[in-house]
Formats: C-alpha cells, sequence, structure tokens
C-alpha cells in the first residue's frame, strides 16, 4: 500500500536531492555528463560577486517580509476576531483572497497598480514623494516593494493561524482579568501575548521558510534587477543552470540554499523553544 | 457602558477601511478590465461609464488561454487524484499496518518537510530529461506528487479512528484496501475534500516548475502562459486585467465554495487543528 508514494518519493524526491549533491561536484552542463570537480564550484562561488548579492537580498527581503508579516497578521486578528457572524467572514474572505490567487496574477495586478504612468497607487507615492517613481526599476524602491506586494498575498495565512490562536483562549481568562480591574493593554500583555505566542513562533518559522525560497515574485516583477539590487539565491540557480548551461553550479546555489534554510530552521527552533519557557 | 459602543462601532469601521483597502487591488483589476482600452488611461473612475467586454473577449478568443486552461486542467486535476490516492494509501500503512521500519519510514516523511522542493529544480529537470518528459503533460505532473504533509495529516487523523471499527471489519473478512476505502476514508470524507480542494489550488498555482519544463507556448500551464501575453502583444491594461481575472477564476470559484475546507485544510498541515 505504501508501494506508489515510496515510488514516487523515491524518484522524484529522494533521488533528486541526492543528484542535486552529487551535480554539485560536478562541472556538468544543465544536461549530460561532467567530471567530477570536488568543491571547485563552490570555490567559484564563493569568489563571485554575484552570489554575494545574491545572499545580501534575499536576507533583506527576508526581514523585510517576516516580521511585518506576523506583526500585520496579528494585528488583524485581533480586529477581526472581536467581530461577529457573516461580517467577520466577509472581512475574513476580503483578507484571505489574495493569499489563494496565482503569483502570475498577483504580480500583473500589482504592475498595473504600481505602473509608473497610469498606477492608481501612484497618487500615493506621488503624494508622499512629490513625484512618480517607476517603482521597480529603482534599487532603492524595487526590493522593498516586491516585499509589499509579498505581503499582500500571503499575510491572509498568518491572519487565519492567529485567529485560530485567539479563538482557543478561553474567554473566562479576559472576564476574571476586567473584574480585577485590568486594562485592555494589560489584558493583552499578560493574557494574550502569552496564550498566543506559539502560534507566533510558528508563523514566524513558516514564513522565514517560505521568504527564503523567493523567486516568482522577485522574476515575475524585476528579474532580479535593476542593478542586480533584487537578485536572490534561486535566480542564480535558475541563471546558472538554465541560461548559462551550468547544471553543476546551479546545484551548488541549490545546495547552500539548503543548508541555509536547513540551518535558519534549526536555529530558530532553538531560540523559540527558550522564550517559549 | 456607551463609550466602549462607541469604542467598538469605531473599531468596526477601522477594520472595514483597511478590509477594503486590503481587497482594492483586486477591485481596481475588475473594474479595469471591463473598460475600454483608451478609457483605462484617459481618466480615473472607480466605477465604469459602460461595462465593455471586449478585454475578455480578445482574452479568450485571440490568445492561447484555453490551451493553457486545458494544460492546467489536465495537470492540476491529476495531481490531485494521485496525491490523495497515493497519500491515502501510504497514511493507511503507517497508521494501521505493522511492518518493518514503519517509524523510520515516517521519520523520513516528516524530515522532508526541511527539503525544499524550488532546490530540487535542477536534478528534477535533469531527471526529466532522462525519461523524456520535458515540455509534456507528465512532466509537469510528476514532480508535483509527492506532498508529504497530506500523509502526514491523514496519518494524523487514521491514528484516531477506534481500533474496535478496523477489528470488526476483519472478522467480517474484509482486506485492508477495502476496509481503507470502504470504512477509513468515508469516515474521513470531510478531510479528503479540504486536503483535494487545498492541493488542487496549490497545483493550479504553481509557478515555478511549470515554468521550467514547458518550453513551447501550447504546453504552458495558465499560471506560466499568462506572462507571456504582454511579450506577445504589448502592454493593454484591460486586457492583462482580463487575463489575470481569468487565470484566478477557477481557484477564486473553488475557494468563494469551499470557504471553509480551504481554511481547515491550511489549518491541519501547518499543525493548528481547526
Amino acid at each position: 500500500m505504501i508501494a506508489p508514494f515510496l515510488t514516487a518519493y523515491l524518484v522524484v524526491f529522494a533521488y533528486p536531492v541526492y543528484k542535486m549533491f552529487a551535480l554539485s561536484f560536478t562541472d556538468a552542463p544543465l544536461i549530460g555528463v561532467g567530471q567530477w570537480v570536488g568543491f571547485g564550484n563552490y570555490v567559484k562561488l564563493f569568489g563571485q560577486k554575484l552570489f554575494y548579492t545574491s545572499v545580501w537580498n534575499t536576507g533583506y527581503f527576508v526581514v523585510l517580509t517576516v516580521i511585518p508579516n506576523t506583526l500585520i497578521g496579528l494585528g488583524l486578528a485581533l480586529m477581526v476576531v472581536r467581530l461577529k457572524g457573516w461580517l467577520q467572514s466577509l472581512i475574513l474572505v476580503l483578507f484571505f483572497i489574495p493569499y489563494i490567487l496565482p503569483v502570475s496574477v498577483v504580480t500583473q495586478i500589482w504592475q498595473w497598480v504600481l505602473d509608473q504612468q497610469f498606477g492608481i497607487a501612484q497618487y500615493i507615492i506621488e503624494f508622499f514623494t512629490g513625484k512618480r517613481i517607476s517603482v521597480f526599476r529603482d534599487p532603492v524602491w524595487a526590493m522593498p516593494m516586491v516585499a509589499l506586494v509579498t505581503v499582500w498575498w500571503t499575510n491572509g495565512f498568518n491572519l487565519l493561524l492567529f485567529i485560530a490562536g485567539l479563538r482557543n483562549i478561553p474567554q473566562d481568562y479576559y472576564e476574571a482579568a476586567m473584574l480585577d480591574g485590568a486594562t485592555r493593554l494589560q489584558c493583552f500583555r499578560r493574557i494574550t501575548w502569552p496564550l498566543i505566542w506559539p502560534v507566533t513562533a510558528l508563523v514566524l518559522t513558516l514564513q522565514l521558510i517560505l521568504q527564503l525560497k523567493i523567486f516568482d515574485q522577485v522574476y515575475l516583477m524585476t528579474e532580479g534587477g535593476p542593478f542586480n539590487s533584487t537578485y536572490v539565491l534561486l535566480q542564480l540557480v535558475y541563471r546558472e543552470a538554465f541560461r548559462l548551461n551550468h547544471g553543476g553550479v546551479g546545484s551548488a546555489v541549490a545546495v547552500m540554499l539548503f543548508l541555509i534554510i536547513v540551518v535558519v530552521s534549526v536555529l530558530q527552533y532553538q531560540l523559540l523553544r527558550v522564550r517559549e519557557r | 457602558m456607551p463609550g466602549k459602543t462607541i469604542g467598538n462601532a469605531l473599531l468596526l469601521v477601522l477594520t472595514l477601511c483597511i478590509a477594503c483597502m486590503w481587497a482594492f487591488p483586486i477591485y481596481w483589476a475588475i473594474v479595469t478590465s471591463i473598460k475600454p482600452e483608451q478609457e483605462v488611461v484617459s481618466k480615473t473612475t472607480f466605477i465604469p461609464d459602460v461595462f465593455n467586454f471586449s478585454a475578455y473577449y480578445f482574452a479568450l478568443f485571440n490568445t492561447n488561454l484555453a490551451t493553457w486552461y486545458m494544460n492546467s486542467i489536465v495537470t492540476s486535476v491529476t495531481v490531485t487524484i494521485v496525491v490523495i490516492v497515493i497519500s491515502v494509501m501510504c497514511a493507511y500503512a503507517l497508521s494501521q499496518i505493522v511492518f518493518p521500519g514503519r517509524k523510520l519510514l515516517y521519520g523520513i516523511i516528516l524530515a522532508s518537510f526541511m527539503v525544499p522542493s524550488q532546490a530540487l529544480v535542477v536534478s528534477q529537470f535533469v531527471l526529466m530529461h532522462r525519461l523524456g518528459l520535458i515540455n509534456t503533460w507528465g512532466g509537469i505532473i510528476l514532480p508535483q506528487l509527492v506532498v508529504p504533509v497530506v500523509v502526514i495529516v491523514y496519518k494524523q487523523f487514521f491514528d484516531s479512528v477506534p481500533k474496535e471499527l478496523r477489528e470488526a471489519a476483519k472478522l467480517d473478512g474484509c482486506g485492508e484496501f477495502q476496509i481503507l476505502f470502504k470504512l477509513y476514508l468515508p469516515l474521513n470524507w470531510g478531510i479528503t475534500t479540504a486536503l483535494a480542494i487545498i492541493t488542487y489550488i496549490m497545483a493550479w498555482n504553481a509557478f515555478l516548475w511549470p515554468f521550467l519544463v514547458t518550453s513551447s507556448e501550447d504546453m504552458m500551464t495558465v499560471t506560466v502562459g499568462i506572462t507571456q501575453i504582454s511579450d506577445a502583444f504589448g502592454v493593454k491594461y484591460a486586457r492583462d486585467m482580463a487575463v489575470a481575472i481569468l487565470a484566478a477564476m477557477p481557484v477564486a470559484v473553488a475557494y468563494l465554495l469551499f470557504q471553509k475546507r480551504v481554511t481547515q485544510a491550511l489549518m491541519l498541515s501547518s499543525g493548528i487543528k481547526g
């Protein structure tokens, strides 16, 4: 009974994992065999400026998305959870619907909204900066805007997890605290925050892992530009393997990404567990 | 307490405002798509003067959208069915049948969470090439079939089914397959719909892999194909928005019809029982 899943697992998952490591030690083109080069690809990577740029940008993107996404999710959940009945369902739908859209739809909508000439968001940008800005062609604005779009796109999921967490807090805790004359702020700090912490930790961890794997939005909105200011690790994988036909180097970047994700998630798990005690 | 009521009303208004702002880009896309192309760039109207569906007409009949729909439907429906069937079988075995290496296997499946599937694209591409599946439905489908989290969710549900049921069925002479498909699966019908819908949405929305594995326009899925339209015909806003809305329609409808199930499945797969 496990045979079908196991076969699929071995063929399209386990074997590619092994192959990713194996390829990263060869100078193979995308298709075809290569010579064993040991750590040659890694040495090459560490001597390449674009690699550091990609690592840096990926980190920058993670900082710009993970924490805001978690805070906004929690903030919105606190607001939405107080509503009742159909109103709550309606508002939840409004917040959640971006999450189910395909990435290319999300990027098309935002390219239109942020369009330099006719984009409706330019009224806001013009109000604050005094001029229209082609946000995806500006090295300062590009990454924050990709992050903004990402937060808009993925926040519904975090909101959902937070609402589930908030609903699990027994109401009598608040009633008891109110009787003792606690203010709303005190209630939040003493009851909500500690009890919602496990969900917060979960959201942070999921977000971190998810956002490290960024590629689609960047590729569709900026293609890594301008001046590589939004170049990220997965894009380097794509470039080396599929554009430059360096299967080996591409795999080496993939291995690096894999290692970063493993290290970061283990670290974060430890860190958040310590806080939990 | 009147103060509290006013506070609540203000909060309600604020929440509503934020929600409307949040959904505004979608509203704006829809409004844009039903304007004539000149109106889109000549003035900012929040409600169109006339409803004009020429952008939809163009998107449906002058682009490859129909072909891409076909590819998306075939691949995402196949992915959904196969993922559910093979995962449910595997989960049942892990949960109910004692065999050597069961714990180890479960551990390995759990550990797969750590592997980002995006990092595997190079080696998966090489593999698909060797199997001769580049630019085919099979090539799009195969790497999407392994979804460890579906196995894990099912296993947890099967673990909580009372053992007596299984023993009674065995006494009646049912085989393992019969027990699974006639007893355990119907008992967990709700969770199956939830997981199926979410798998379907994820498969429909998949971008990176279909993008890499398809090279000709007539093999692309909707999600990948629509990014080609501006390249091919130049930027036209009403048309691009109409295309985007058509591309999102199958998931938007699935979500609106099965809202509760979608959210339930997402919570289950992230480890919060909804």
